[in-house]
């Protein structure tokens, strides 16, 4: 597993990652490199997709595993004459936690780089109890 | 089929070894790639295809703000500069679950093989991929020789 659990943050784990190399088809993938912070709204996801058209970019949520893919056809390097990098098409995955809202996520994409908003669930999110002193 | 020189056939395949590891090795290659900054790698990676008269540079720079890219022309070489933001700046660290992205300000200087026209040079920053067209000099440009049949 090159992914395990994250650190816990207010004492409960949100997003934890899994390893989904047996289920990736023959096609090359890398996997783009992410931040994830927690704000009080929720959890907000920036991933890197440089070079992925935004019709390519495909996320979505099943049995509680976000899911980002961006499909990346490889460049003609036919009249390359120095290479440092080659395209490939983007893929990697995250079991939500359950005080995510699954239904209100919400995704942009600009300047090649995703980012993912994803609220807390109402019950998940911190309530302050008043205090009455008798 | 088989030589006769064993210099030859050890040469062949030194070669077709390289070749096998060149195939293993760039995938590795390319996944540190997309971290840059977290090495002492040169940032953005660029890509330069040449095509008769024109020059085209690719630089990998997701995220960056448009407003910030700086490209010039300064005696021979391409100059690329700009900053790639934080995603956030009032986190407390104990609420990050995962930081690879890299941020902050880069410059880099690439050394033009050709002589370059200044005038004629076009940036477009599109999905996070910079690319600079750049035309060659007009001495630099490739010339047509005719053959003469007798």
């Amino acid at each position: 597993m090159a992914e395990n659990t994250v650190q816990k943050t207010n004492g409960s784990t949100a997003v934890v990652a899994t390893e989904t190399e047996a289920t990736r088809e023959p096609e090359r993938f890398v996997t783009p490199p992410v931040d994830i912070y927690e704000t009080a709204e929720g959890l907000t996801v920036v991933a890197d997709l440089p070079g992925a058209d935004p019709s390519a970019v495909d996320v979505n949520v099943e049995d509680s595993v976000l899911t980002l893919k961006a499909v990346v056809p490889e460049a003609d390097e036919s009249e390359a004459a120095y290479v440092e990098f080659r395209l490939a098409s983007y893929f990697r995955q995250f079991t939500l936690g359950e005080k995510i809202d699954q239904e209100r996520i919400n995704a942009e994409y600009k300047n090649g780089v995703l980012t993912l908003l994803l609220p807390f669930a109402e019950k998940a999110k911190p309530r302050r109890i008043t205090v009455k002193a008798a | 089929m088989y030589g006769t020189n064993p210099f030859r056939e050890l040469e062949a395949l030194r070669r077709e070894v390289d070749r096998l590891f060149e195939g293993v090795a760039s995938p590795s290659k390319l996944r540190s790639a997309f971290l840059p900054g977290r090495s002492a790698r040169s940032y953005p990676l660029i890509n330069i295809q040449e095509s008769g008269d024109d020059l085209t540079v690719e630089a990998l720079a997701p995220g960056v703000d448009p407003a910030s890219l700086e490209v010039a022309i300064e005696g021979g070489s391409l100059v690329i500069a700009g900053e790639k933001p934080r995603p956030a700046q009032n986190v407390s660290p104990e609420a990050w679950h995962r930081s690879e992205r890299a941020a902050g300000r880069f410059l880099r200087k690439i050394k033009l093989s050709v002589p370059v026209d200044e005038e004629n040079v076009t940036a477009d920053y599109r999905n996070g991929v910079l690319t600079v067209k750049l035309q060659k000099a007009d001495a630099a440009k490739p010339r047509r020789i005719a053959v003469n049949v007798a």
